[in-house]
């Protein structure tokens, strides 16, 4: 284990509007290209809540893909297995004596498995969390610089588990001579970083590229890499494979440029874009870590990810996890699943149960969506300017069900008279450690909502709940148990509604755009 | 002459083990090294040796002095 521990570099903070579902089906339905050819990239036929006019093998990719849908990681689970140790470029922010500390790719994993060991693991997960529905094969190097590994890992789980999604994560190098593999085991979910469409920003970024037995350098290797990446990612949406885009944003170097990447992308069908910000410290030995190169800050990327998103759906729910993460997207339970740890499980893989299972998160989402559509015909009519953010303790399933002093992270969503929309996520160090408070970490979640009118909680104890007071946050726990979306409107509603009879004044929260950043303590 | 590579600044990543044209290179407890019998520097195979051109850190797949120059077959 590196010092770039657990789930530290979930640092896609600032995060405004995540890809919501709506969105995410108009996307496809111009994906599948009934919808309008207009630059805002939102398609005429777009469904809504459901399955609605989208051809079913689409809505089937994506409706439980915790990567693919916002929407969907609130109830669905991924896992990585660190199978790929070998990598093919050399990236300025990654040392792979600490491994890569950017991206949904980077290397930090506690233990390389087998593609033998990494099939048991994945049973073992599998019968453990039955809402895990996505295989991802993530690195700590590249999949693709692994092929062997990376294909047998495949073969194996499908023929074990035929029901898990399949996708990987590459820097497109070497993507253009395995895109019929990748198609032959019918992976329909790969993530290509791309950094820059321009070799001159690409030298400033990759020292060097291995290629057809070679090192290349400089412009060269740039050129080399984004000529196979792009031509990778037609190869791939001309076949139907839905295809992330992810980007490592890094203030002075590309930042501006990658406005560029995402019409690049886009014009060549990739469905979602992924910004992140760079990771930088430092003690991470990498090249950008040591000339003191900084990543952006939260203003900075939103700002980023706001001038992309009328182009194309961006996504605003990554951490950035580890090649050999567990769990929802929110947490990490690689621990539970050590290679000693799994070989002494006995696993018993029951499709059936995992099936009933998986239909019980869709009564639940259903009936979700119900209840938030049910309250939001409540809003309508009413007309208000007030848009406000709150952070909500969760463990998942879309519901208000942690307790304060046990979030290490709260999601936050922005309510409007149009609705509530997820925003993005602030993580915070645990507040409750052996059950009392503890000031300073109090202060820090405090920091971390600060822009929040309120903070929604299934339980709070009474000091917290005077310090959220003071600090201008109202702690609201009436809703424990029950959904976001529904409970949050119904509290917007409530606040109108005392606005408007004056008992209540509307103040902005400091400097709402201000997000703290998501590395509280650095690596 | 052989390379060898240096045990303390293996990252283990393999990356080297399927580029090496002699198959000269296996893992032995957590790191990779070169069997000087059959490591040629890649020469009459690639203009540079495949090991040192695709490992991940600098000077660790290096020239071993201890072994005299590698001689391609006339």
């Amino acid at each position: 284990m590196t010092s770039l521990d657990v789930g530290t570099a979930e640092a896609v903070e600032g995060a405004n509007a995540a890809v919501a579902m709506d969105d995410v089906m108009q996307k496809i339905a111009e994906h599948k290209g009934c919808g309008t050819s207009g630059g805002s990239g939102k398609a005429s036929c777009g469904s809504g809540a459901g399955q609605g006019d989208l051809p079913t093998e689409i809505w089937e990719k994506v409706k439980n893909h915790p990567c693919y849908s916002e929407e969907a990681h609130h109830h669905y689970a991924r896992m990585h297995v660190a199978v790929a140790p070998a990598c093919n470029i050399q990236c300025n922010y990654c040392n792979r004596k600490y491994d890569c500390a950017n991206e949904s790719r980077p290397g930090v994993v506690s233990e390389k498995l087998t593609p033998e060991q990494a099939a048991k693991k994945v049973l073992a997960v599998a019968s453990t969390i039955p809402q895990m529905t996505v295989l991802g094969i993530a690195g700590p190097g590249d999949p693709l610089a692994n092929p062997e590994k990376t294909f047998k890992t495949f073969d194996l789980i499908s023929r074990t588990a035929p029901d898990i999604k399949l996708c990987l994560s590459t820097n497109g190098l070497a993507l253009p001579d395995h895109v019929d593999t990748i198609a032959g085991y019918n992976v329909d979910h790969v993530t290509i970083t791309i950094n820059m469409v321009d070799p001159e920003v690409g030298a400033k970024i990759y020292p060097w590229v291995f290629w057809k037995h070679k090192r290349y350098t400089g412009v060269e290797a740039a050129k080399l890499l984004t000529d196979r990446q792009l031509q990778g990612l037609e190869m791939l949406t001309e076949r139907g494979i839905l295809c992330k885009v992810n980007s490592v944003m890094i203030p002075g170097i590309n930042d501006k440029h990658l406005v560029e990447v995402n019409k690049a992308v886009k014009s060549r069908g990739a469905f979602l874009h992924n910004i992140m910000p760079l990771i930088s410290a430092p003690e991470h030995g990498t090249v950008f870590g040591l000339n003191g190169q900084r990543g952006p800050s939260a203003q900075e990327l939103k700002a980023l990810q706001d001038s992309c998103e009328g182009e194309m759906n961006m996504m605003r729910h990554c951490r950035q996890c580890r090649a050999d993460a567990v769990g929802l997207l929110g947490e990490d339970r690689s621990a539970e699943f050590t290679t000693e740890k799994i070989m002494a499980i006995e696993v018993d893989y029951d499709l059936e149960s995992r099936k009933a299972y998986q239909e019980k998160v869709e009564e639940e989402r259903v009936a979700k969506v119900a209840a938030k559509q049910e309250e939001l015909a409540t809003l309508a009519g009413a007309a208000s300017d007030i848009k406000l953010l709150i952070a909500v303790a969760t463990k998942g399933s879309g519901l208000i069900n942690e307790h304060f002093g046990h979030a290490k992270e709260f999601q936050v969503y922005e309510l409007s008279t149009s609705g509530a929309k997820f925003v993005g996520h602030r993580r915070v160090d645990l507040y409750c450690q052996g059950g009392y408070g503890d000031e300073d970490s109090l202060e820090t979640v405090i920091r971390a909502i600060n822009d929040c009118h309120a903070v929604f909680v299934a339980k709070i104890g009474g000091c917290p709940k005077n310090d959220l007071i003071k600090a201008g946050i109202e702690p609201v726990d009436q809703f424990a148990h029950e959904f976001i979306e529904k409970s949050a409107i119904a509290w917007f509603k409530a606040y109108l509604d005392k606005v408007n009879s004056g008992e209540i004044e509307h103040q902005e929260r400091g400097d709402a755009e201000i997000r703290q950043g998501a590395l509280i303590n650095a690596a | 002459m052989t390379l060898k590579i240096i045990a303390s600044q293996c990252t283990s990543c393999s990356a080297c083990e399927p580029e090496c044209p002699n198959v000269a290179i296996t893992e032995k407890n957590g790191t990779f090294v070169i069997d000087p019998k059959k490591c040629t520097e890649c020469i009459g195979h690639f203009d540079a040796p495949q090991c040192a051109a695709v490992c991940p850190v600098d000077n660790t797949c290096v020239i071993d002095n201890a072994y005299p120059r590698y001689q391609a077959p006339a």
